[in-house]
């Protein structure tokens, strides 16, 4: 039946050669590897959940009377945009499961691609054929940062409309073409003529989900083309790729991953609280609560908008709003530009334009070590600059202390963190040994008395690993007697 | 099935069945079926409890819970079957060049360098027209694809009737009733000393650039002015009363935090600290210029008024501002 179809199929389409190639592509095996199918998996979630919610959402900034069941609320005027979030959020049934889900799937694809990219930097994975899949990647990280901002923004409630505005005044402090930019933006002077929602909606659920399908594609076909890199180990050289094969191991490990990834989402979305808007209220201009903080991963433009001192440059009947313009607009674009080409400095510092397909250890690139943890530093120094005011609240501590440490901090942490890795990373080289799974030595006395070692037997998990790699095998003889019993099959151990 | 065992024609013999790669990567494989069919099972019963769940509109909490143990049912099941169960290998697949042969780049070269600089060296004058008639169809479609989103900004301080939109004015005007957002009229005995009251132009209540904080320092008589420091404007107070536009110059947050012991407005924000007593000067924080300060009087009947409007563009700065 299955032959007969697949035969059907392959007279029109030929996919059996293909398919046969694809259903043997291996996959090296290591932990790190999966934190990209978390992004991958999140953005699935965030495509269903996200297709639920436009069911109920309606994108307009018309102002109606509130009438559902969200008591404190009734009678009170608010947009259709905010009314339909409360509403779908309390009288669709499942539909707060599904907000919530979606919001945190939100917050956990940017984490994990940021632990993605630091995993394929540190283990020098962009270097040439990669370079492409690293531009592809940072694209898609920094379209994923912007998708997050428009998705939040829409529910026009307080707190984000807040954001719009702070969004509307960065668009501002451009030079030259700053107030052109923001009046084209929103229709207007803040906050322009009502239509800000129906754009970010188009934006948010069209325009950049479509470029990042496309770019995700793109991602994945280069990682089919291009094979995975892997660590050094046995049998593993800069011409082969060892592993568990995709069909069926690769299959059934990541399709299970998918269940936990939804697991992890759903479970968030029904018990960890995110953006209860109802309590922060429709957004009004004149408006402003305390305390607050953008997403996670707009954090690190908040601190550096912060820390900034008050440097605007007033001159030939111009204003420029460097306060504004540099940590918001001249530092995001410093960062993702350096992001971009950092595979091509590493290439021209190095002098090496050899093919990589073993990755590195860390501590063996001391210095793309150091710069990625001076790098890492210096963004997560500026994201904690953005909750001074809690953190003052919190440490008892004057506010302006708090500002004051931030800004001799945020500049000189990178430094240390450079010269402190670098170290770190030559006293680990300087190690023998360091870092591997050891297999104990097993101790004993012989009856005169003499002590002996051996090792003991490989863990489970690491016994395929002492054997050598073979191809997949064509077929698998099933004519052996003891196929009667599958699970009965004794596991050689070598 | 007998028929894929008698085809031998693969490149390679085929694995016996007790091939150590083909083994499970766990010493008691029976037990990890179970494990895996009791996982699948307990997932089965979550998705079912998800369907009662929604059925019966029990709450998001218990709809959370039966679709995550669903979820880590599946996931637990379907990963154990495939990391301890399934062959591990390890397997091997070698890598191949990526780049063409010499003599195919040569060939691909040619093709775009002979074919088409032939072609650009036949018909120059076409390619060039036809650059620059590309050129004007991007520009042609940009336009209205740009220039529709918006009104332009206004060069000037007064627009004279244009559609264009100015950064610099507001709809204060002098004469102009302070109102609440819900439009009450203020009344100079409408606060006390230490109040702050967010007030409109009459007719523009809850307009974003006209927004104004109303701030009551003193008990003084509707003529008197409340003495500010410089920057301040000590004419521009009235009957102890000071107005500042709302707007952050930072970043045009509303600067809604009054501490009335320290004599600060403070931006939620990004903690810009102004000073309230010295025309609201930054003394703290990345905002660069005071809050401009509104003229205020008091009428006859103890009506708050503007006693003029804004000698500056209110909020955060901008190219075009001198």
């Amino acid at each position: 039946m299955i032959d007969k179809s697949l035969n059907w199929v392959d007279d029109r389409l030929g996919i059996a050669k293909g398919g046969r190639t694809f259903l043997d592509k291996i996959f090296p095996d290591h932990w790190s590897f999966m934190l990209g199918e978390i992004a991958l998996y999140s953005f699935v979630i965030l495509l269903g959940t996200g297709v639920f919610l436009t069911l109920y959402f309606v994108p307009s900034g018309h102002e109606i009377v509130y009438h559902g069941s969200y008591v404190p609320l009734r009678g009170q005027r608010v947009s259709e945009a905010y009314a339909s979030t409360v509403g779908l959020s309390f009288d669709v049934r499942s539909g707060l499961l599904m907000r919530q889900a979606h919001h945190w799937a939100a917050d956990i694809f940017l984490g994990a691609i940021a632990v993605h990219m630091a995993r394929v930097f540190f283990t020098g994975a962009f270097r040439k054929p990669r370079e492409f899949n690293w531009i592809v990647g940072t694209l898609m990280l920094i379209l994923g940062i912007v998708n997050g901002f428009l998705g939040y923004s829409l529910p026009d409630d307080l707190v984000s409309g807040t954001g719009i505005r702070i969004a509307y005044s960065i668009t501002e402090s451009i030079p030259l073409v700053g107030t052109y930019l923001s009046f084209f933006l929103f229709g207007g002077n803040y906050p322009g003529s009502g239509i800000i929602i129906p754009r970010f909606y188009v934006l948010h659920v069209l325009i950049v989900p479509a470029i990042i399908v496309g770019l995700l594609a793109a991602h994945l076909g280069l990682l089919v083309k291009q094979k995975h890199t892997q660590f050094p180990g046995k049998g593993k050289t800069e011409h082969n790729v060892v592993g568990s094969p995709m069909f069926p191991t690769f299959i059934a490990k990541t399709t299970g991953f998918l269940f936990m990834a939804s697991a992890v989402t759903f479970g968030l979305g029904g018990f960890a609280q995110i953006n209860p808007i109802w309590q922060f209220g429709q957004y009004e201009p004149y408006q402003i609560s305390y305390a607050v903080q953008p997403d996670w991963y707009m954090g690190w433009l908040d601190g550096a908008l912060r820390i900034m001192p008050s440097w605007e440059w007033v001159g030939w009947g111009h204003t420029i709003p460097l306060e504004v313009f540099l940590p918001a607009v001249v530092f995001p674009g410093l960062v993702f530009n350096i992001l971009i080409v950092w595979p091509f400095i590493e290439s021209i510092y190095t002098k090496d334009t050899n093919y990589h397909n073993l990755l590195d250890r860390p501590r063996d690139r001391p210095k793309r070590t150091a710069a990625g943890a001076s790098m890492l530093t210096l963004l997560f120094a500026v994201f904690f600059a953005s909750s001074t005011d809690v953190m003052a609240n919190f440490f008892q501590l004057p506010l302006l202390d708090v500002l004051w440490f931030f800004r001799f901090f945020v500049p000189l942490a990178p430094i240390v963190a450079y010269f402190l890795t670098y170290k770190i990373c030559n006293e680990m080289r300087a190690a023998e040994g360091i870092g591997k799974r050891k297999r104990a030595l097993v101790v004993s006395r012989s009856a005169e008395g003499e002590y002996s070692t051996v090792k003991s037997e490989p863990r489970p998990g690491d016994a395929h690993e002492e054997l050598e790699a073979i191809p997949v095998p064509t077929y698998i003889d099933t004519t052996h007697p003891d196929l009667a019993t599958a699970a009965g099959v004794r596991r050689v151990i070598r | 099935m007998s028929d894929h065992n008698i085809r031998l024609d693969g490149p390679l013999p085929p694995a016996a069945l007790d091939d150590p790669h083909l083994q499970p990567a766990t010493g008691h494989p029976e037990r990890m079926e179970a494990l895996a069919a009791v996982a699948i099972v307990i997932g089965m019963i979550g998705f079912v409890g998800f369907i009662w769940a929604y059925w019966v509109d029990a709450s998001t909490q218990w709809q959370a819970a039966t679709l995550t143990v669903g979820m880590l049912g599946l996931g637990i099941g379907t990963i154990s079957w495939g990391k301890y169960l399934m062959p591990q290998g390890p397997f091997v697949e070698e890598r191949h060049d990526f780049h063409s042969t010499d003599d195919e780049r040569s060939a691909f070269n040619a093709a775009i360098t002979g074919r088409g600089g032939l072609e650009v060296k036949r018909r120059g004058l076409l390619l060039g027209l036809f650059a620059v008639g590309g050129g004007i169809m991007t520009l042609a479609l940009l336009i209205p694809g740009v220039r529709s989103l918006g009104p332009k900004p206004a060069k000037s301080e007064d627009p004279h009737g244009s559609t264009d939109v100015s950064l610099f004015t507001t709809n204060w005007r002098q004469g102009s009733k302070l109102v609440t957002v819900g439009g009450r009229q203020v009344m100079v005995d409408d606060l006390d000393v230490g109040g702050v009251l967010t007030v409109f132009p009459q007719g523009y209540e809850g307009s974003s650039p006209d927004q104004v904080i109303l701030i009551r320092l003193a008990q003084q008589a509707p003529n008197e002015h409340y003495t500010l420091e410089p920057p301040g404007n000590t004419e521009w107070t009235a009957a102890g009363y000071v107005a500042y536009s709302k707007l952050c110059t930072h970043l045009g947050c509303p600067v809604g935090l009054y501490q009335e012991k320290t004599q600060q407005l403070v931006c939620p924000c990004h903690q810009s600290i102004f000073n309230v007593n010295a025309g609201a000067i930054p003394q703290f924080g990345p905002a660069p210029r005071p809050l401009p300060q509104l003229p205020l009087a008091v009428d006859a009947t103890g009506q708050m008024r503007a006693n003029g409007t804004f000698d500056q563009a209110v909020g955060p700065g901008f190219w075009e501002r001198p």
